[in-house]
Formats: C-alpha cells, sequence, structure tokens
C-alpha cells in the first residue's frame, strides 16, 4: 500500500566535517548551480514586474501547479528527461491550465478565484497520479520527475542552466524589443486598442512569457514555490522606484540576488535545501523594501506623518495662540 | 443617410449586445465636421459603449461606424482617444511625460522608439492643459483634474481630427472644468470634431453646440438649441428631469 | 474474482469513510469561501500551516496530537491576518500579498523539515501530499481498547463543529456574506464571522492534510462548492450539494485509485475536475450544452428583434422606404445576405413583418415587440 516509501526527499545531509569538504569538491557544481539561480531570478524578476502590475501575482502559482501533469505525460510519451521536452510539456499543460480557468470564469457565474483554486488542486493531483503510475511501473530513467514538485537545484546540470540561459533569454529579449507596446497594454488597455494594438495577441504573448519564466524554474525551486520568484523580486522593486524600466531592472537584480544569495547559504548550511532558501531571501529582500524604502516605506511614512502631525500641532498651535491673544486684547480695550 | 456631405462620425444602423442583452439598439447618429457634441443620457443608457463600438473597441451585432466616409481601421490616426479616468490604474510607476508620449505609439507603430521630436510634442500638448510644470511628476501623485489633464494631453498628442472622450468631467475641480471647456472649443475653432460623453445636463447648452441623447437607443441628435428640449429630455429620463424646469 | 475485489474494498471501508467525512467537512465551509470570493485563502493556509505542524511536531512528537492541531490552526489564522495587513499598508495588493506570504511560511516548514526531522516520522511529501491509505494504521487506542483510526474521529470532529457553526450562524453567514455592509449596520459583527470562518478553514485544512496533504485539500474546499454553484441559487441547497458532490468524488476516486494501483489523494483531485466538467456540460442553463443551445436561439431571436426595430425606428419618415428594400437590409445592418435573407424569412413566418412588393412593412405584432424590446 505504501506508495511513497521510495519517494523520500532528497536533501543532501551530510556531517557537519564532511561539508567543508564537499563544499570544496562541489565548488564547480556549486557555480553551475548559482549561475542557473542568478539566471532565473533575473528572468522571472523581470518578467514577474509585469504579472505583479497586471493584479496576476496568482497566475504563476496556476501555471506551476497546472505544469505538473505536462512534466509527467511529457516523459510518459519520450521516456526522455532532456529539459527542453520537460519544459515543452509543462508549457503545454500550464497553458491549457490557464486557459481552462478563464473560460470557466468567462461561461459561468464561478468567479476567478475558484475556478484559479479548482484548476491548480486538480491538475496537480492528476500530475500526482501520473507520477505514482510512472514510479509504479519503475521506470529506471524516473529519478528525478518528483524534483518539479519541490524542486532540487543542487542537481542542476550544466544543460539546465543553458536551458535556462536560451529560453530565458528569449523571452527577455521578446520584452524588451515590445517594450513600449506590452507596457501600454497593462496602462491602458482600451487606449492601446484604439491605437490600432493587437491587445488580445499581445495578452497571449505576454502570458506565454510568464509561462516560460514558470516553467524553467520548476527543476530548481519547484512547483508549489516557483510564483513566489515571479512576484517576491517586482513587490521589492516596486517600493524603490515609481519609473517601470527601474523597476524591472531592480526586479531582475533583487532575482538574481536572491537565486545567489540562497544557492550559498543552503550550500554552506548543512541540510538546507537550496529552493525555499532562495525563496526565504527574496522574502527577507521584500521585507526590508517593504521597512525601509525611501518614500513608499513604512518607517520613511510614520516618520513623515510624525512629522506632518507635528506640524499641524505647531499650526494649530499659533492658530489658537493668536485667537487668545486676540481675545485678551479685546477683552484688555474692553475692560480698560 | 441622405446627407451628401461627408460626415465627421457616421453611425448607421448600429446593435451592439453584451451576451444576451441588448445595451444600444438600432442608432443612427451623424456627426458633421466641427462640431462639439455631448452625448447624454442616464446611467446605463450605453454612453460608453457608443463610443467604443466608434472605435472599434466592441463589436456591433449589427450596424457600421465610418469616419469620414470611410470605416475605423483605416482612419485610426485621425481619431483620438480619452477613455475614463477610473480605467486605468494610477499607481503605475510611470510619470507624466511618460503618459503623455503613449500618444504617439500610434503614429510611431511597432517596436519604434519615441524620440527627442516625440518629447517636444508631449512637452507642447502638457503645455496646452497647463500641466508643464508636472512633466517629472509620478502619476499616483495628481489630483483627479491633474490625471484628466493628462489624459487630454496624451489624446492631443495624437494630433487628431476627431476626438471622443468618455467623461472627461468626471470628478474633477472647478478649475480644470473650465480649463477643458476652453480647450473643447478652441479645438473645435479648429474644425476638429469633439465627441463627449457628459453626465451634467445643467451645463449642456453652456458647453456645447450639438447633444445626442441616449438611452439604449436614439431618442433624438442635432444642435443643442433644437434637441434639448424638455419633451425630449423627459423620453431620455423618464421624467426623472425636474430640476430642468427652472432653465 | 469479482467477490475478491469487492472483499477488499470492504476490508478498506475505514479508509472510504475517512475520505467520505474529510470531503464533507471541507465542502462546508468551502461554500461560503467561494461564495466570498476567497477560495485563494484557503490555498494560502493550506500551505502556510506546514510551519505549524513542523513546530508543534517536534514539541509533541505525535502528528495526530491536539496541541498539533491547535498550533497549525493559529499559523491559518495568522496567515490570514498577516494578509491582511499587508494589504492595509497600501503598498502590495491583495493578489501579491497572497502570493508572497504563503511561499515564505511554507519555505521555513519545509527547511524546518528537512533541517531537523530527518528522522523522524515526518516528511515534506507526507505534508504536502499526504497519503490516504495510511491513514487507518493510526489507531486511537484508550485504555488499551482500539476505537479505530484516529483521523475519523479528527475529521469527524471537524465535520460537527463546522456543521454546527454553519447552523447557528447560518444567518449570519448569509447576511455577511452577501451583504456585509448591511450587516454590520444590524450589528452582526461580520469580521467576527470572516475569523469565526477562516479559524474553521484552518482548522478543517490541519486536520484533512494529514490524509489528502495541502494542496489537495483545495481540491476538496473548492472544487464541490463550484460544481454546486453551477447547478442551484439557494444556499441551502447548495451546501447539501456541495457535501454529496464531495462525497461522490471521494468514493470515486478512491475506486480508481484502487483499480490503477496510484495515488488515492491524487485520483480524487482528478475525479472532482472531472465530475466538475461533467456537470459543466450538462447541467441545465447553465451549463455548456444549455448555453451553446441558448445563444443559437437566442441569435436568430435577436436578430428578428433588430430586424423590428431597425424598421420601427424608421417608419413614416423620409429615409423608411430606402431602409426597408428587402434588397438593401444587409447593407444596412451589414448582415452576411444569406444571414438577412434567413432572418427575413423567420420574421415573415413568424407574421413579426409582411412583405409588400419589395419591400417589408411592420406588422401590429412586430412594431409591439419592437416597442416591447425598446421600452424593456
Amino acid at each position: 500500500m505504501s506508495l511513497w516509501n521510495d519517494f523520500q526527499p532528497r536533501f543532501p545531509r551530510v556531517p557537519q566535517i564532511m561539508a567543508n569538504f564537499y563544499f570544496l569538491t562541489h565548488f564547480y557544481t556549486l557555480i553551475i548551480v548559482s549561475i542557473g539561480a542568478a539566471l532565473l531570478g533575473t528572468v522571472s524578476g523581470a518578467l514577474g514586474t509585469y504579472a505583479v502590475l497586471r493584479r496576476q501575482s496568482l497566475l504563476g502559482d496556476a501555471i506551476s501547479h497546472a505544469a505538473l501533469p505536462g512534466i509527467a505525460i511529457a516523459f510518459m510519451l519520450t521516456g526522455s528527461k532532456t529539459p527542453l521536452i520537460l519544459v515543452l510539456g509543462a508549457a503545454i499543460a500550464g497553458w491549457v491550465g490557464t486557459l481552462i480557468i478563464l473560460s470557466i470564469v468567462r461561461l459561468t457565474r464561478i468567479k476567478y478565484d475558484s475556478a484559479f483554486s479548482l484548476v491548480l488542486s486538480t491538475f496537480f493531483g492528476f500530475g500526482l497520479v501520473l507520477l505514482t503510475q510512472i514510479q509504479r511501473n519503475g521506470d529506471a530513467n524516473q529519478a528525478g520527475l518528483d524534483d518539479f514538485i519541490f524542486g532540487q537545484a543542487a542537481t542542476m546540470l550544466k544543460r539546465d542552466v543553458l536551458t535556462i540561459g536560451i529560453l530565458g533569454g528569449i523571452a527577455l529579449i521578446i520584452m524588451l524589443i515590445l517594450w513600449k507596446e506590452l507596457k501600454l497594454l497593462i496602462f491602458d488597455e482600451g487606449f492601446a486598442a484604439s491605437i490600432g494594438f493587437p491587445t488580445r495577441a499581445l495578452d497571449i504573448l505576454l502570458t506565454s512569457l510568464f509561462v516560460i519564466a514558470i516553467v524553467i524554474g520548476l527543476q530548481a525551486v519547484g512547483a508549489v514555490l516557483m510564483s513566489a520568484m515571479l512576484v517576491a523580486p517586482a513587490v521589492a522593486a516596486r517600493q524603490w522606484t515609481d519609473k517601470i524600466s527601474l523597476m524591472v531592472l531592480l526586479a531582475a537584480c533583487f532575482g538574481a540576488l536572491a537565486g545567489v544569495s540562497g544557492t550559498f547559504i543552503s550550500s554552506i548550511a548543512v541540510g538546507v535545501p537550496t529552493g525555499p532558501t532562495i525563496i526565504l531571501c527574496a522574502t527577507v529582500i521584500v521585507g526590508f523594501s517593504i521597512a525601509f524604502a525611501p518614500n513608499r516605506g513604512l518607517l520613511w511614512n510614520s516618520i513623515r506623518q510624525r512629522r506632518n502631525r507635528r506640524s499641524l500641532k505647531i499650526a494649530a498651535a499659533k492658530l489658537i495662540g493668536a485667537a487668545t491673544t486676540e481675545n485678551q486684547i479685546k477683552n484688555d480695550t474692553r475692560s480698560s | 443617410m441622405q446627407t451628401h456631405e461627408t460626415n465627421a462620425i457616421q453611425v448607421t444602423d448600429l446593435t451592439v449586445a453584451y451576451r444576451e442583452t441588448p445595451v444600444l439598439w438600432d442608432i443612427d447618429l451623424d456627426v458633421p465636421p466641427g462640431v462639439l457634441l455631448a452625448i447624454v443620457g442616464p446611467n446605463g443608457a450605453g454612453k460608453t459603449t457608443l463610443i467604443k463600438a466608434i472605435l472599434g473597441l466592441v463589436r456591433p451585432a449589427a450596424g457600421n461606424v465610418l469616419i469620414y466616409n470611410k470605416p475605423y481601421d483605416a482612419q485610426r490616426r485621425i481619431v483620438g482617444y480619452v477613455p475614463q479616468r477610473g480605467s486605468v490604474d494610477w499607481d503605475f510607476p510611470t510619470n507624466v511625460l511618460d503618459v503623455v508620449m503613449m500618444g504617439r505609439y500610434g503614429a510611431l507603430g511597432w517596436i519604434k522608439r519615441p524620440g527627442k521630436h516625440d518629447r517636444e510634442l508631449a512637452m507642447h500638448a502638457l503645455e496646452k492643459v497647463g500641466m508643464e510644470k508636472y512633466t517629472n511628476r509620478q502619476i499616483s501623485q495628481l489630483s483627479g483634474g491633474q490625471q484628466q489633464r493628462v489624459f487630454l494631453a496624451r489624446a492631443l498628442v495624437q494630433d487628431a481630427i476627431v476626438y471622443l472622450m468618455d467623461e472627461p468631467f468626471q470628478g474633477v475641480d472647478a478649475t480644470t472644468e473650465r480649463a477643458i471647456v476652453t480647450l473643447l472649443q478652441e479645438l473645435r475653432a479648429n474644425g476638429k470634431t469633439v465627441v463627449v460623453v457628459h453626465h451634467d445636463l445643467q451645463t449642456v447648452t453652456d458647453y456645447f453646440d450639438w447633444v445626442t441623447l441616449l438611452n439604449i437607443r436614439r431618442i433624438a441628435s442635432g444642435p443643442v438649441d433644437d434637441t434639448f428640449t424638455p419633451d425630449n429630455l423627459r423620453e431620455t429620463y423618464g421624467g426623472r428631469v425636474a430640476f430642468m424646469k427652472n432653465r | 474474482m469479482i467477490q475478491d475485489h469487492l472483499d477488499i474494498i470492504l476490508n478498506h471501508l475505514d479508509i472510504i469513510l475517512i475520505a467520505i467525512v474529510t470531503a464533507s467537512a471541507c465542502a462546508l465551509p468551502g461554500v461560503f469561501l467561494v461564495l466570498r470570493r476567497m477560495t485563494l485563502m484557503s490555498d494560502a493556509i493550506s500551505h502556510a500551516i506546514l510551519p505549524g505542524i513542523v513546530l508543534a511536531f517536534f514539541l509533541t512528537h505525535n502528528i495526530s496530537s491536539p496541541l498539533l492541531i491547535l498550533a497549525a490552526t493559529a499559523t491559518g489564522v495568522l496567515t490570514v491576518v498577516f494578509v491582511e495587513l499587508l494589504q492595509k499598508t497600501k503598498l502590495v495588493k491583495e493578489d501579491a500579498a497572497i502570493g508572497l506570504t504563503f511561499p515564505a511560511l511554507f519555505s521555513i516548514g519545509v527547511i524546518l523539515i528537512s533541517r531537523y526531522a530527518g528522522n523522524m516520522h515526518l516528511d515534506t511529501d507526507a505534508v504536502l501530499l499526504g497519503e490516504l491509505a495510511h491513514a487507518p494504521l493510526n489507531i486511537l487506542k484508550i485504555y488499551g481498547y482500539e476505537l479505530g483510526p484516529v483521523s475519523i474521529y479528527v475529521m469527524g470532529g471537524m465535520l460537527v463543529l463546522n456543521l454546527a457553526f454553519i447552523l447557528i450562524f447560518y444567518k449570519e453567514l448569509k447576511l455577511a456574506t452577501f451583504d456585509a455592509s448591511l450587516a454590520a449596520t444590524l450589528g452582526f459583527a461580520p469580521t467576527l464571522i470572516h475569523y469565526g470562518l477562516m479559524t474553521l478553514v484552518s482548522m478543517t485544512t490541519v486536520g484533512a492534510f494529514d490524509a489528502v496533504g495541502s494542496i489537495l485539500v483545495v481540491a476538496l474546499i473548492a472544487g464541490p462548492p463550484a460544481t454546486a454553484y453551477l447547478m442551484t441559487d439557494s444556499l441551502a441547497r447548495m451546501l447539501i450539494l456541495s457535501v454529496v458532490i464531495g462525497c461522490v468524488n471521494a468514493v470515486s476516486g478512491y475506486l480508481l485509485a484502487y483499480v490503477f494501483d496510484v495515488s488515492i489523494a491524487g485520483t480524487i483531485a482528478t475525479m472532482t475536475f472531472l465530475v466538475f466538467g461533467l456537470i459543466f456540460m450538462i447541467v441545465p442553463n447553465r451549463g455548456l450544452i444549455a448555453i451553446a443551445r441558448r445563444h443559437i436561439r437566442q441569435k436568430w431571436e435577436f436578430a428578428q428583434t433588430m430586424l423590428v426595430i431597425h424598421l420601427f425606428n424608421h417608419e413614416g419618415l423620409p429615409e423608411a422606404h430606402e431602409e426597408s428594400e428587402i434588397e438593401h437590409l444587409h447593407e444596412h445592418l451589414q448582415w452576411e445576405p444569406t444571414f438577412a435573407t434567413r432572418v427575413v424569412k423567420q420574421a415573415l413566418n413568424n407574421r413579426y413583418v409582411s412583405q409588400e412588393a419589395t419591400q417589408l412593412m411592420l406588422t401590429d405584432r412586430g412594431r409591439s415587440i419592437a416597442q416591447r424590446a425598446l421600452v424593456q
């Protein structure tokens, strides 16, 4: 009955003394993984800016969960674990899931959130069914497929990094080429349509870019956490700037920073998985930004509020003071 | 119909339906060149939908729209559009100049970025609406009236011949309202045609020279003096225009 | 042969019973989440309770300890509070606030597990994915008497609690769901109801994660109510239908898992989607088939109404002659000529119009239809 005996997480658990040795001999691996994580953070940070500005922050969550059956089917059909093939399967399934969500919302009275939760959880469940099926068949080649649930950055190989680099690079280039069109689409879709840009096609393109950004990160960070890579860097970047170009740039930098720092921390601290550490690093950046960013940040706001209140008090005091002296003068003149 | 001169906008037998509910029934509307026209009607009368249908943003179930005798797709470059202010997120990270420059995107076409010339045009438009001091202001820090002026400047940059504006007076201060009226009348004086969705019945006769009364169907359309009559208003609003008596 | 299978299934009645009780307990609060557009919160809660479960597990070393349920529930409610606080800063929009909070908490949970729980009976797969087949193995023993699987008692308790909450606060829940501001003015404290509901959702999620895992809990919470929402307009009926659909999904999912020997939680989720899809197709009025049929019928009815209104608008005006010329109709209305011909034919059959030479004239019936459509 036990289906999960051979399905334990494979996070490295190495004794402390061994760790330093592990660190040195695997320096090359570490570099590869860091490059992969940095690339991933750059791509998802930059594209995530658009997702956050469009209030589609959770779309990444749906895409990443819905991608699981795609990965399983791609493996079942081809028997191959080539990253490109698995990513393609994930992308198609992610797309189908997104389309189903949109059609349910359009055709029924069910609201976005319910359609979203339904598709996300049931696609993921179907993916699990397929994964257990693959595992039961005992295919020797299957190892590593479940990495797509939690992610396993440590197993990233050169070809995985290459896949991330090429696909992510294409997505970023498209984003840069269509910079002005996508910006207009997000800010004012109606106006964009009125001056002749095909908003429906641009919308589909933008969602496709999100799908790319999500699926290339699945292996490293996993389906459950990948959506945060899209949201966190963008939210952090938003606090520091009011300019969209700077926001994209900052989000890309924050994403890369979270990727690299997460990789290094998890390689030093024993038994700490990479994906969640990257997410926590990104969250720390968000927390810091919300607290301390100039102008928008909480600290800045409370200082400004206090200052406003004080100047208001002084002004009020002056007014009252003026009134009382005036009254006094009146009273004085009257009494005299 | 049997008008021989070219109409700036000619709407023929236009019906628009969302799903199964009709929003506009068989609208005929001729807008001659060089008029300042108000579209007036109660909430849910289809005013915004009419503008959107003229702009090709919603697909009609029947009927036809011509701008200077050609379909909208062919005349896009001579039409300027001011959407409702509330239709965009003003917390978007961009500044005033950047929004106004979006008015040039249509002329620029795909991929090409705005340059020095576009920047000059945008600055000029900002001067016209009295916003030249706010060029680098973040748009979330603007007042409602200032936001509306930015949207107007963006339409001016389009350098159009026909302008369609969706409630430009919605929630603006008195100064801005006067500035907008002056601007609209200036546009008309230069031979442009301006169509405005309008809410305030009190000001129709002061601001506009043409009016279209709309309530799902077209009640009346023509010069304000002939068209803006108590009878027509009663038909449009269903008797709820008591405050018009003292005019 | 069939007898053998039947025996095995009967032997596993306890699994089916746990599945049914869990599905019912999840569906009840799910109805209100769907109606309040808050199912994303259940998604967030189901992930975010992980660190609560882990920390409590470190303390108790018992996966079904009441303390564990308490701690995890507190984490769930904290998540809701945290998301709302983050939104209140106005620096982050709601969707982003949810998208930030639960991955962070979940990450903490995963790190805690892999760092410290290596040798304990707790791993990330079990928490995230659950395993219904293991649920009956954990037997409740009191003074040496075996009283059946713990899960049945935990989820049975949740079911009773949810049912009691809904029955007692039915009126308040209904009002707070459909008109929060009215509820507030009437003194029904919608905030209290809100947090009460969120606490129940957290508790139910914690209770269910053991059996079905945290992601599939979302399928149990959102799936059946969304399906029921397609079928009825009445809240009471929606509650009952949701429970029934949840049970159908659970039982059919279990049978599917048994036949194909795959993850039970996964097949229940799959069945949830398939049942939703089936209902979505066939349900009267709101189903895809009904929509398509109505659409076709209405397309022709609508076209005829357009035609009579067109004629009505130009009746008695100078251009009427030109506008009611059959040959020119499709040009005026921008219709395909064949479409126009068919609409005219239908309108003639319905006696909305009559034909005089090449002209279409409105009948009295057609005129009254046009008038009625215009006044609405």
